[in-house]
């Protein structure tokens, strides 16, 4: 990608290189503080006072939340966008994500099967091994 | 490669190396670092996804975590978050002092961070629900203490700064360097998202 912007470019963009990317303002950081701050409150005061009634309802809204709280992190403090280091930065944060949910899903998914179809001469805790 | 060129080589290819500034692309550099560094973390929530469940009959998180120590813990990373950003900010301007001083305040919260999950973590011990208990702990200490390692390392790296920021100023190494323990820094508070919602909350719930 460097190579098609030739040598007048480079030095243009020498002086945005050398500190790498932005680095957010005063009012960035603030913001970014008063949303995390905010989602990670309202989980917290949520598991703490018990939760909706459905479970899988409580552990829905608190995944939600650290979603939203990871992308405000990646926005706010961590200076994400597409266009930093001419996308490189995006680039590999894509790979990382596809490669993480593949492995996390993958994992989970095989394991949680192998669990179910052991024999149950298998389980251990009732043969009392181990515990 | 064997073919006769017509041309002058410059003609087609830059034969000139191209003038990069010193670490020019130290910035994208770290940032694949900590994507692989990402990359064990998920490893090791994947191992706590499997095995978070398997209590061998002994203590599960309900019996084992205070979820007020966790907000606590919580509130001291994500202070210390917001208070390397106001250095960041400082070092822009040139404020070699106020650079000294976030970074000093942003050193303090890291090691209460420390010392928070320390004490929890003895406490567990003390409990008898120490890792060999079951895989569940063996998992959850794995994830959890790695995370405390990396802070503990980010906490000796930023003494180490500190240092050669007071001795040479904010020259352009200096800062290069300062922003590499920023990303890692603002990494490891994302990382600790996923702890504190994977394996406190959903474990409480």
């Amino acid at each position: 990608m460097a190579q098609q912007h030739g040598h007048t470019a480079h030095h243009d963009d020498a002086h945005g290189h050398d500190d790498g990317h932005d680095h957010g303002s005063f009012k960035s950081y603030m913001t970014g503080f008063v949303l995390s701050v905010i989602l990670t409150a309202i989980p917290f005061a949520l598991v703490m006072s018990g939760g909706f009634e459905s479970r899988l309802w409580t552990a829905l809204v608190v995944v939600a939340f650290a979603a939203a709280q990871v992308f405000v992190h990646m926005v706010y403090f961590l200076h994400m966008n597409t266009s930093s280091e001419e996308g490189w930065t995006m680039l590999s944060l894509i790979f990382t994500v596809i490669v993480v949910v593949i492995m996390l899903a993958g994992s989970l998914w095989v394991m949680y099967h192998l669990n179910t179809n052991m024999m149950p001469q298998m389980n251990h805790e009732a043969l009392g091994i181990g515990s | 490669m064997s073919q006769v060129h017509t041309t002058a080589p410059g003609d087609f290819w830059e034969t000139e190396p191209h003038h990069h500034e010193d670490g020019a692309s130290t910035s994208v550099g770290f940032w694949i670092y900590l994507m692989s560094d990402c990359l064990m973390f998920a490893v090791l929530f994947a191992c706590f996804g499997v095995l978070g469940g398997s209590y061998a009959a002994g203590p599960g998180p309900q019996d084992l975590f205070d979820l007020n120590l966790i907000a606590l813990n919580t509130a001291f990373l994500l202070i210390s978050s917001i208070t390397f950003g106001f250095a960041m900010l400082r070092m822009m301007l040139n404020d070699q002092r106020g650079t000294l001083i976030w970074l000093f305040i942003t050193l303090l919260f890291g090691l209460a961070f420390l010392a928070v999950e320390i004490y929890e973590f003895h406490h567990l011990i003390h409990v008898g629900a120490g890792p060999q208990r079951s895989a569940f702990l063996s998992s959850f200490f794995a994830l959890v203490g790695t995370h405390g390692l990396h802070v503990a390392f980010g906490s000796i790296w930023l003494v180490t700064l500190m240092v050669q920021v007071s001795q040479r100023g904010l020259i352009p190494a200096n800062r290069r360097r300062l922003m590499c323990l920023s990303m890692f820094w603002h990494f490891l508070d994302v990382i600790w998202i996923g702890v504190f919602t994977f394996v406190y909350l959903l474990g409480m719930i």
